[in-house]
């Protein structure tokens, strides 16, 4: 039994390290068709990581091992992320090793060393990058502490597995503190992810750039490390909203074997390409803010997230 | 006898007489402090033979209090044949004291080892004088944790306060150190007056001013609120409590490194130990609301010494404001506990006890080596400056290596130390809703997310600092010639390293030494669900953390992924000059600055701060740009206050005429008064 729960783990981290560039390949897609573009074909990202993974780095000649050790960081750190979330099943050996708070601390982490590792040459742009970044970080992590509040709230855990165990139990009404919560986590998600309206990732011009002009100075294998960790970051994001907000078809501790399995798979799929589509067409609907209106846009999904709270409290009360 | 009976006997005999070794080890202190006169010039044998002694008697502290804190058994007390007639010391060490004295240990045996390769010959006060001063603040901080009556403890708090004084005032030849030196004594000595006043309040009528009869004596709740208040305001100022924050930014940059280091690390220490034992020891009465004051006032400075930090250029000033907001958090989790306690929800108040106990013991180690960090780069470069700084990194590799566990430390990363706390803390917010007060329960999962604005803005504070003085290009072409820490100065620094990373990975330690206090103090302990590889505080399937499990995952994935990109792909690497867009002109001063690093702090967060700031025109020939920020504080109270002492000062010496004749008929007038009295 154990070793099945193992094998359901390394399954669940082996497609989470598959799927997460076509996911992000998947939002490009539904970009371009939203904006009359022709649109690049679905498996482009391993295009790119392959080309990337076969060119020789050009490192700068003061790059520190600090530089060089940071994208393997980011992608160890995000993998093992993805293997505390529960995208598949909610039986995971790894899942107890992080609760939903301690998550934010992975992400933060990522966020923390990428910005160091932009420092690290001494390019003006590196080093614009990595404060704004930092900035935009320091205003999403309370909000996303509120949203995981109201989960607590609603079903008085912060382990993953725990909520997506509550929250599929079938309920008569949905929570309205939900939608709050919901609504504030896909702000919060856009900003952390470098996503338009925060960030646009499909920029060229380095002033405006915030993820972008971070990893300007990462080439080839690092540069693949890097955005292979960026997209399984979104896809982590993507999957803890799931398993907040939309827990249906994962596989729930007792009802797990093979067919549950499979089902859970569909599932996922399933809910990555309805959630890439609204992605994509939130970003295409709305337009990049300036950094200062960052603050407000933050507080706005913050603000969401206590009314959540406050909901609740006082339907309970 | 075999070798694990002969651990455990020594254990006992540690345990069976831990106020013995104790004591043995304060004068052991004091003996250190006493032998530099031996040879009262010599760095060589005050700095490199006294200091790595008095490490290991620091080892010897943390051991014994272990020791105690491990066997959790009764206190044991002692009365010292000491002090004035009919009023002798009583000294007791229960887990409380017991926790303290392993922080003090621990830390300190890094700080000292730091200290015997730091201090040079000729640079402030004789080195014999700094050993004495040294030691004896060591020695009386042991001696603060152990009184067991308001004496002691007040005699031993103002050796320390004095002690403390000497050593920021080592450089004493220049002015602005001594002012800090002094505004740190004036105080030093506000906050010994509330405390003073705070145990005469605590013997409730008894007149007796021992600890145990202050635990004996019945309070009314008014009463209580009243040393409740004076305490916060003695120990407050000593801990750094906003507003009474003002002397911390100006005596620690004063201070050589490892003073700063102990004053930060471990005398701050000594101020949350006093809230501890005044408020959960000494006092019977506990009200709600001291606990939603003390979550208020944690929580304010938590939020200005982090925004505050954010914006300072001088690298030890920042880590000063850090330290406000550590002690902040560490205010929070007292304040949590204690409204808590009073609502009858023990197992939370234990949760939240916990969180601040680990984030003392946490501080302890964190703050200390990145003070220490800087005094190393402070004798590399001679500046604390941190627009004159910058790629250090590739200078001082061993310092940056440990430094950056200090930084990630600091801003509270899985899976290092500072992480394991800030969790416990959340975690323990999320049940306040469960407190039987309507519009507290609303108000206070927004000091949460207060929490964790603060929580984050610490991580964007230590990317400037490693960033700034670590990374990038130098800024002074006079950094190439810094140099790396000597071999004691990074033994040092490694011990504080590896507890960094120990207490973050097997936070099961921590949590049980702290499990020892809150039985003690509240008869509840947390984490019945905690194994070897994890942490659940409450239950494992409502939370759970594995520090070590984290580690190790990431670092096998980083492994395997190493392996596997030079398997399929290849390692080959080019060495060229940076890409940059493109962009060859690019000279170091291009890159951003502390105050660029500060600005969208300072754009957001306006309110805190009072700014002046000279914008240089379009026709300047030499354009300057000049920004000087201040505390509303200092404005709003401090120099009002200093102002309207030095009036009436000046009312009063109208009464001082000069004049001898004058003088004899005050003597007069005050015997007719006393007369009048008597008769």
């Amino acid at each position: 039994m154990r070793g099945i729960s193992f094998l359901r783990q390394f399954v669940e981290i082996g497609l989470a390290i598959a799927i997460a560039p076509l996911f992000s390949g998947w939002i490009a897609q539904c970009r371009a068709w939203l904006q009359s573009r022709s649109a690049p074909p679905l498996w482009q990202p391993y295009r790119m990581l392959r080309k990337l993974f076969h060119k020789e780095v050009a490192l700068a000649t003061d790059a520190s091992p600090l530089f060089r050790a940071t994208p393997y960081v980011l992608f160890g750190t995000m993998v093992l992320a993805a293997a505390i979330i529960p995208s598949l099943v909610t039986d995971l050996p790894f899942a107890r090793v992080a609760d939903s708070i301690a998550l934010i601390g992975l992400f933060a982490t990522v966020r923390v060393f990428l910005s160091l590792a932009a420092m690290d040459i001494g390019t003006a742009f590196g080093t614009l990058g990595a404060r704004r970044e930092m900035m935009i970080g320091f205003l999403a992590e309370p909000a996303l502490l509120m949203v995981l509040f109201n989960a607590f709230l609603l079903f008085g855990k912060t382990a993953l597995p725990s909520l997506v165990e509550g929250s599929s139990a079938p309920r008569s009404v949905v929570d309205p503190s939900v939608i709050f919560a919901a609504v504030a986590f896909i702000m919060v998600l856009l900003a952390e992810n470098a996503r338009i309206p925060i960030d646009n990732p499909a920029t060229h011009l380095e002033l405006t750039m915030i993820h972008e002009s971070m990893i300007l100075e990462y080439s080839a294998r690092h540069l693949a490390l890097v955005e292979w960790a960026s997209s399984l970051k979104l896809f982590n994001y993507a999957c803890m909203g799931f398993a907040l907000f939309a827990p249906w078809g994962i596989a729930t501790h007792g009802a797990d074997g093979g067919a549950a399995l499979l089902l859970a798979i569909a599932a996922l799929i399933g809910k990555l390409v309805i959630a890439g589509t609204v992605l994509a067409l939130i970003e295409s609907l709305s337009a990049k803010l300036r950094i200062f209106r960052a603050p407000e846009y933050l507080a706005m999904s913050f603000l969401l997230a206590v009314l959540g709270l406050l909901v609740h409290l006082l339907q309970g009360a | 006898m075999n070798f694990p009976n002969s651990i455990s006997d020594v254990m006992a005999v540690l345990s069976a007489n831990g106020l013995r070794f104790l004591l043995t080890f304060i004068v052991t202190y004091v003996m250190l402090g006493l032998m530099g006169w031996l040879r009262p010039h010599s760095i060589r044998y005050v700095a490199r033979v006294l200091f790595p002694i008095g490490t290991l008697v620091c080892l010897g502290v943390a051991v014994v209090a272990g020791v105690h804190l491990a066997k959790a058994q009764t206190p044991e007390v002692m009365v010292l044949p000491l002090g004035l007639p009919d009023l002798p010391f009583h000294i007791r060490l229960d887990p409380l004291s017991s926790f303290f004295l392993l922080l003090l240990g621990l830390a300190g045996a890094g700080i000292s080892t730091f200290a015997a390769g730091y201090f040079r010959s000729g640079e402030g006060t004789a080195p014999a004088l700094l050993g004495l001063h040294y030691h004896v603040f060591l020695a009386s901080m042991a001696m603060v944790i152990l009184a067991d009556d308001a004496y002691l403890f007040m005699v031993a708090w103002e050796t320390m306060a004095l002690s403390s004084y000497f050593l920021v005032t080592s450089h004493h030849r220049i002015p602005e150190i001594r002012m800090a030196g002094f505004l740190y004594l004036v105080m030093a000595h506000v906050g010994a007056i509330c405390i003073l006043l705070c145990f005469g309040v605590l013997q409730g009528g008894s007149w007796h001013f021992t600890f145990d009869a202050m635990r004996g004596a019945s309070l009314t709740p008014f009463v209580g609120t009243t040393a409740f208040l004076l305490a916060l305001i003695g120990f407050g100022a000593k801990a750094g409590l906003v507003p009474m924050h003002v002397w911390l930014p100006e005596a620690h940059p004063a201070a050589p490194s490892p003073v700063s280091a102990m004053m930060s690390g471990l005398m701050l220490k000594t101020a949350i130990y006093g809230v501890l034992r005044i408020s959960f020891d000494l006092l019977h009465v506990r009200l709600w609301w001291w606990g939603v004051l003390l979550l208020v006032l944690g929580l304010f400075s938590a939020l200005f010494g982090a925004v505050f930090a954010a914006v300072q250029t001088d690298m030890k000033r920042l880590l000063a404001y850090s330290s406000i907001e550590n002690v902040g958090l560490i205010f929070t989790g007292i304040g949590l506990s204690i409204l808590f306690e009073t609502s009858n929800l023990h197992l939370y108040a234990a949760l939240a006890l916990s969180a601040a106990l680990i984030h003392s013991l946490n501080h302890a180690f964190f703050k200390s080596l990145l003070f220490l960090v800087t005094g190393s780069v402070l004798h590399a470069t001679k500046t604390r400056n941190l627009g004159k700084l910058g790629g250090l990194i590739r200078r001082m590799p061993w310092v940056a290596t440990l430094a950056l566990i200090g930084t990630l430390s600091i801003a509270g990363l899985p899976p290092f130390n500072g992480f394991v706390s800030e969790w416990l803390l959340l975690q323990s917010f999320l049940f306040t809703p469960q407190i039987p007060h309507a519009f507290i329960n609303m108000l206070v999962p927004l000091g949460a997310a207060a929490l964790a604005l603060t929580v984050a803005l610490a991580a964007y504070v230590m990317v400037k600092f490693y960033g700034i003085i670590f990374l990038g290009q130098p800024r002074e072409s006079s950094l190439v010639n810094a140099h790396d820490a000597n071999w004691l100065e990074r033994l040092g620094l490694g011990w504080l390293a590896l507890g960094c990373i120990l207490i973050g990975v097997l936070p099961q330690f921590a949590l049980g030494a702290a499990a020892a206090v809150t039985d003690n103090l509240l008869n509840q302990t947390v984490a019945p669900g905690s194994t070897v590889w994890w942490i659940a505080p409450i239950a494992p399937e409502q939370a759970s953390y594995s520090g070590l499990i984290l580690l190790a995952g990431i670092v096998s994935v980083v492994g395997v992924t190493f392996v596997l990109v030079r398997l399929l792909a290849h390692g080959r690497v080019r060495r060229t000059a940076p890409w940059d867009c493109g962009y060859p002109w690019q000279t170091p001063r291009m890159q951003d600055t502390a105050e660029g690093f500060g600005q969208p702090i300072r754009h957001m967060f306006g309110i805190f701060f009072r700014m002046e700031r000279d914008m240089p025109l379009p026709t300047d020939i030499v354009p300057r740009y000049r920004i000087h920020l201040e505390d509303r504080w200092w404005r709003g109270i401090y120099l009002p206050i200093a102002r309207s002492v030095q009036g009436l000062a000046n009312a009063i010496s109208i009464l001082q005429g000069g004049r001898l004749s004058i003088y004899l008929l005050y003597s007069f007038l005050t015997l007719l008064g006393l007369l009048v009295f008597v008769l």
